[in-house]
């Protein structure tokens, strides 16, 4: 490849393609969302050597193995933190941090929602399976109520984490959705996370065939799901289903799906997507949306612009620089209350 | 009387001692200052209690601040005082037995009243008949409050603000009693107080007050007179403390090896000033990421070190112990990492303002697999600057984690600095990445010193897949083959025992033709130097050896031990460097000297014990 500017780089899949194989079981969620990532990363232009891609533990934290990028697959619950550190240090790098429910949710918690306050310039996939698959299936932060897995054989009687909510009491500036497999939007979402300047919440419906088979299985159905999902999009109207005949409309405070031609319903009523309403109201009652009543969310469902961390450090770094007469560590010394002796 | 004697002193010990709140840091900082300028030896020690603000008046709340000066080489803050200054009766009770016979107590006579004999908890109101102090010892009351309270009048502060300044009535008093210039003291106020001038204005009339005060009063107080020293070697100083001088090796590794400095912490007693020195320096492009726990700030430092920085991290020991899975990381990773500890009393929380040499073991074993790391251990407060600038050194050449330990003791305390230039310092060569290399794996490494070659994110070709996955020794790729695993293993464990060829080698201090060997690590070396010279200067022969690098060991240290008939280790732990040894050195029988009382060894209990051993 030439040494050009890699902005004039038109790059492809096979560029960000390893030499590794791919080592999850047949049938995970997984390898769609890594196909669609390598294809965002083919089309956004941004060279291998400029990617990093860092991890924590668990089935999905093992992606960077199977980038053509810098790759480092940390311990677990740590990605975010580690890529903090690997942003700040070296800003003009792309970096993605894939996570999962359990290295996100349990064990990371806690720089998950600091590096989304700091709105570190971060694209984060959370996979999320509501299941531990490398462990071998004990239930996770987003596990169902009442769901049996191994280290809950009666049913767990713990209520799950929503992403979402988490994203947006952490004074999230993006969350996006995705399918496995609806690779469109799923191209769409990611490559929007990509583009957005801050942390990019992604949470990737992944099904785990082993531990969780279906868990998405609702929205998995091609037939149905158009009626059961909406793909937001900034701008749009919230218009979704097979005959594109239903939408979202306000009802009081709450939303309702209304059909577009019954009971004087018509395209105008329906709602505008506005992603980059700083307000979270409608952001989160899109994003809470649940089944069967209501079409679950898919696609950008809020992007605002905000400064970010690795940004802030800098200009802060730059703005003391200009005025500080200490440009040298031997100017430095030259500081000290000194004597001689 | 109108005569006042003038007594020649070798060294002084001068402790300042009240409540948090009364400035005491100040005021002896200000002193030892003026002392250093003057040409003495200096070596401090602030004393602070954990609670921010107990209620004033209380033992609980009394704050120390200790100063050593010297006309010779003095190497610790000293044991017992010569001077206290107290300014209430709780910091008299903590402090009185410790004042040595024929010393000197000045004490605010305005506070020694009935409320404050009852906060400090005295039955009687004679508090210095309750305490037995020695005859011998000259009692100085000075009303500090109301002649601080007159000296200020016509300035319209409120009662509260006019008190904060007695602690500079303290030092002008002092600064009479030690024959201290106080144009000097007013040059430090007025780079102190620069942009406050009511504030600076008022801080000098009160430290003019006190010290003309001293000077009218005369009485019966003899005052000291500490002789310039003449053994410092010639040139520029200043004082510092262990804690500034760690941050501004870190800084000054950076700018030598030309890489940007990254410190990820979060803030902990006794190592937060390493921080709030680093944060202070965007001038020079330090980047400081307060992180949300100890954990993230390691682990952003293991990140910012992925990408290219000069990575760090400060803390003491609880923090160290969450910290020890990603230490392992960046083992496994072969990525350069700074791990400064400010040792302090544990375990768990412990005293976390006191000092102690506990964490030795943790720092060398407290990790999961095998796990080796490099771990040093600076001895003096000036100290600090070279082992900081070393662990970067020695992390950037080797590919390693380094635990660089220090403890409260000597991070806080001060002592001289001779100032560097960053010429001066050596040169620092990382392992970086040829550009001409082909076939690039991230475990492609030196065959001979079998450091692993860095390449850093940004450059084309050699991009790489780092993890805490076992590796294979050539393709790089995850690996659980059992002889590769070996090989990694011992690859690992030899890349970092080869660091003894680059280390200066271990040297005897004191007599080399001794009865007695003494070894210590790290911060203990100031009271164990001045116990084994007293010991020499009295005719008992006894040698030092005393270790800044732990693992691994200066390659001659079997040799050197094993010259000496009696070897005794002395630590603030209870034997935990001992423990060490003896898995290192054959054929050595190590005796042991242990305190863990949160507090540094003192000079005479040194020698007594070094006595004992002698007979």
């Amino acid at each position: 490849m030439e040494t050009t500017e890699s902005t004039t780089i038109q790059y492809t899949v096979k560029d960000f393609k390893s030499d590794q194989y791919v080592r999850w079981c047949p049938g995970c969620g997984d390898y769609a969302v890594l196909n669609s990532l390598q294809k965002v990363m083919a089309d956004l232009g941004v060279a291998p050597h400029e990617t990093a891609v860092i991890s924590g533990i668990g089935c999905s934290s093992r992606l960077p193995y199977y980038i053509s990028s810098y790759g480092f697959h940390t311990i677990h619950g740590r990605g975010g933190a580690i890529a903090t550190g690997v942003k700040v240090a070296n800003p003009k790098l792309t970096v993605w941090q894939i996570t999962g429910d359990g290295d996100c949710l349990a064990i990371g918690g806690n720089h998950f929602i600091h590096s989304i306050r700091r709105n570190v310039d971060l694209n984060v996939l959370l996979f999320n399976n509501q299941i531990y698959g490398l462990t071998k299936g004990q239930y996770s932060p987003t596990t169902k109520k009442g769901y049996v897995t191994k280290s809950s054989p009666f049913g767990t009687v713990e209520r799950p984490f929503r992403p979402a909510e988490l994203t947006f009491g952490a004074r999230g500036t993006f969350f996006g959705r995705l399918l496995d497999v609806d690779l469109k939007t799923a191209q769409m979402t990611l490559m929007a996370a990509a583009r957005h300047k801050g942390t990019s919440v992604v949470e990737c419906l992944v099904n785990c065939v082993i531990f969780n088979d279906g868990a998405h299985g609702w929205l998995a159905e091609k037939e149905s799901r158009a009626d059961r999902t909406i793909t937001l999009e900034h701008g749009k109207p919230m218009i979704f289903g097979k005959e594109r005949n239903k939408g979202l409309v306000l009802d009081g405070l709450n939303l309702k799906v209304v059909t577009i031609g019954e009971n004087g319903v018509t395209e105008n009523d329906i709602l505008i997507h506005d992603a980059a309403c700083e307000d979270t109201t409608i952001h989160m009652k899109l994003a809470l949306m649940e089944g069967p009543e209501m079409p679950i969310a898919l696609g950008v469902i809020r992007d605002v612009e905000e400064e970010t961390y690795d940004a802030a450090v800098e200009a802060q770094i730059a703005e003391v620089q200009a005025k500080s007469k200490v440009k040298t560590f031997d100017d430095l010394i030259a500081t000290c209350e000194q004597w001689e002796m | 009387m109108d005569k006042v004697t003038k007594t020649e002193l070798d060294n002084v010990v001068v402790r300042f001692s009240g409540d948090s709140g009364d400035g005491m840091q100040l005021t002896g900082t200000l002193f030892s200052n003026l002392s250093a300028i003057l040409g003495n030896e200096i070596s401090t020690f602030p004393d602070y209690p954990s609670e921010i603000r107990a209620p004033q008046g209380t033992i609980g709340g009394v704050s120390g601040f200790q100063v050593h000066l010297g006309s010779s080489k003095i190497y610790t803050p000293g044991d017992d005082p010569d001077v206290l200054v107290v300014m209430n009766p709780a910091a008299l009770k903590v402090n009185a037995k410790f004042v040595k016979k024929g010393g000197v107590i000045i004490f605010d006579a305005d506070t020694f009243d009935k409320s404050g004999f009852e906060k400090a908890g005295f039955k009687t109101e004679n508090p210095f008949e309750e305490l037995s102090i020695s005859a011998t010892i000259q009692l100085i009351p000075a009303p500090l409050s109301t002649l601080t309270q007159s000296s200020l009048e016509g300035f319209g502060f409120d009662n509260k603000t006019v008190l904060r300044s007695k602690n500079m009535f303290a030092l002008g008093l002092i600064c009479w009693l030690f024959n201290r210039p106080i144009e000097q003291a007013i040059h430090f106020l007025q780079n102190k107080f620069g942009k406050k001038p009511t504030i600076l204005e008022a801080n000098i009339k009160v430290l003019t007050d006190g010290f003309n005060y001293g000077n009218n009063l005369h009485l019966t107080v003899s005052t000291f007179f500490v002789e310039k020293s003449h053994e410092t070697p010639k040139g520029k100083y200043t004082s510092i403390s262990g804690n500034k001088a760690t941050a501004w090796g870190l800084i000054a590794a950076a700018q030598k090896v030309g890489l940007q400095l990254y410190l990820g912490s979060y803030p902990i007693t006794p190592a937060t000033d390493i921080m709030h020195e680093l944060a202070a320096r965007k001038d020079l492009g330090v980047k400081v990421v307060q992180a949300e726990d100890e954990i993230a700030g390691i682990t952003s430092a293991i990140g910012a070190s992925f990408a290219g920085c000069l990575a760090a991290t400060s803390t003491s020991g609880p923090g160290l112990a969450l910290k020890s899975e990603a230490i392992g990381l960046a083992v496994m990773a072969e990525l350069p990492l700074v791990v400064i500890d400010v040792m302090r009393s544990g375990p768990s929380t412990g005293m976390p303002t006191k000092t102690e040499q506990t964490d030795l073991l943790q720092a060398l074993y407290g990790r999961n697999g095998e796990s080796p790391a490099v771990v040093m251990a600076a001895g003096t407060p000036d100290d600090c600057f070279n082992f900081a600038f070393m662990a970067c050194k020695i992390a950037l050449e080797h590919m390693t984690p380094v635990i660089l330990l220090t403890d409260a003791f000597i991070g806080n305390g001060t002592s001289l600095w001779k100032l560097p230039t960053l010429a001066d310092l050596p040169e620092i060569k990382p392992n970086y990445v040829k550009s001409d290399m082909t076939d690039y794996k991230v475990t492609t490494r030196n065959e001979k010193s079998k450091v692993r070659y860095w390449s850093i994110p940004g450059v084309k070709g050699f991009e790489h897949r780092n993890g805490g996955l076992e590796k294979d020794y050539n393709s790089g790729a995850i690996s659980s083959d059992p002889e590769n695993h070996q090989k990694m293993v011992d690859t690992r464990e030899e890349k970092v025992n080869n660091i003894s060829q680059f280390i200066p080698e271990l040297k005897i201090e004191g007599n080399k033709d001794a009865d007695l060997l003494v070894i210590g690590w790290g911060g203990t070396h100031g009271h164990l130097m001045s116990a084994v010279n007293s010991m020499n200067k009295n005719g008992k022969k006894v040698a030092l050896a005393h270790f800044n690098y732990i693992n691994p060991l200066p390659k001659n240290t079997v040799k050197v031990i094993q010259q000496y008939k009696k070897v005794v280790v002395c630590e603030l732990n209870s034997g935990q460097f001992a423990t060490f040894l003896r898995s290192k050195v054959p054929a050595v029988e190590f005796l042991q000297y242990n305190k863990v009382q949160g507090q540094p060894f003192t000079v005479t209990e040194l020698e007594e014990h070094f006595i004992s051993l002698l007979k």
